[in-house]
């Protein structure tokens, strides 16, 4: 799976917990899941919890925490990923 | 411990108190789930307008007991270690409920839960409650994001 594919596969998982009054083309790689897509931290788990079924990866406490924007998720996709091969 | 004191532990650390307390006991908990029990009396203020003349237990309070004896209960459990000397916070994250038989005044309810996932302090459960004679009342999916703080010195 290249970059690009992870973003989108990514980009789906996040779509689904939009709220109502956030726009699809609002996500982009910086995009902040609290402050600016309005994800709360419960649906922020949840994100997660898809995240580790598409992926198949598991993410401990400490990477929720570091988990702000898209881009960070995309990192930390990268190294579970890495971390398994 | 006995089973007795460890329900009686999650109970003095539930954060209600009357009138918003929906839990009068526990008949077990465990690590995927638990099983308590609670008594709408009749004399509650809010059989007086739902509805006018005709008392009905309202839904969100249905709701609102399979909240404390299913999640919050779970959870404090769950974090028993985590939480031996601390207040446990909790904020209701979301709740998908279906009701399928009225419950009048003084009806004594059992609710049952089952846990879907903890992960990240998130509680998700499947909730079931019966009435007196075992009828399933409503059931549905709550979840609840716990928060443990040392306590005040």
């Amino acid at each position: 799976m290249n970059e690009k594919e992870k973003y989108q596969k990514l980009k789906t998982i996040v779509e689904t917990y939009l709220p109502d009054d956030v726009s699809v083309d609002a996500i982009a790689a910086e995009s902040n899941f609290t402050t600016e897509l309005n994800i709360n931290s419960a649906n922020l788990v949840d994100i997660v919890l898809d995240v580790e079924d598409a992926f198949d990866i598991r993410l401990e406490n400490e990477d929720m925490d570091g988990m702000q924007t898209v881009q960070d998720a995309l990192t930390i996709i990268n190294t579970k990923i890495a971390e398994k091969a | 411990m006995t089973a007795h004191n460890a329900h009686s532990e999650i109970l003095e650390k539930l954060p209600y108190d009357a009138p918003f307390r929906f839990v009068d006991g526990l008949y077990s908990v465990h690590d995927d789930g638990t099983e308590g029990y609670y008594t709408f009396t009749g004399d509650s203020d809010f059989y007086k307008g739902h509805f006018k003349n005709f008392p009905i237990t309202p839904g969100v309070l249905l709701t609102e007991c399979c909240a404390q004896i299913g999640v919050v209960c779970l959870g404090i459990y769950l974090l028993k270690d985590d939480a031996a000397d601390k207040n446990v916070g909790i904020g209701l994250s979301s709740s998908t409920m279906e009701f399928l038989k009225p419950v009048p005044p003084d009806t004594k309810v059992r609710v049952v839960s089952e846990k879907v996932y903890f992960r990240f302090q998130k509680l998700k459960c499947k909730v079931n409650m019966f009435d007196a004679s075992g009828d399933l009342v409503c059931r549905g999916t709550i979840s609840g994001m716990f928060k443990t703080t040392a306590y005040e010195k």
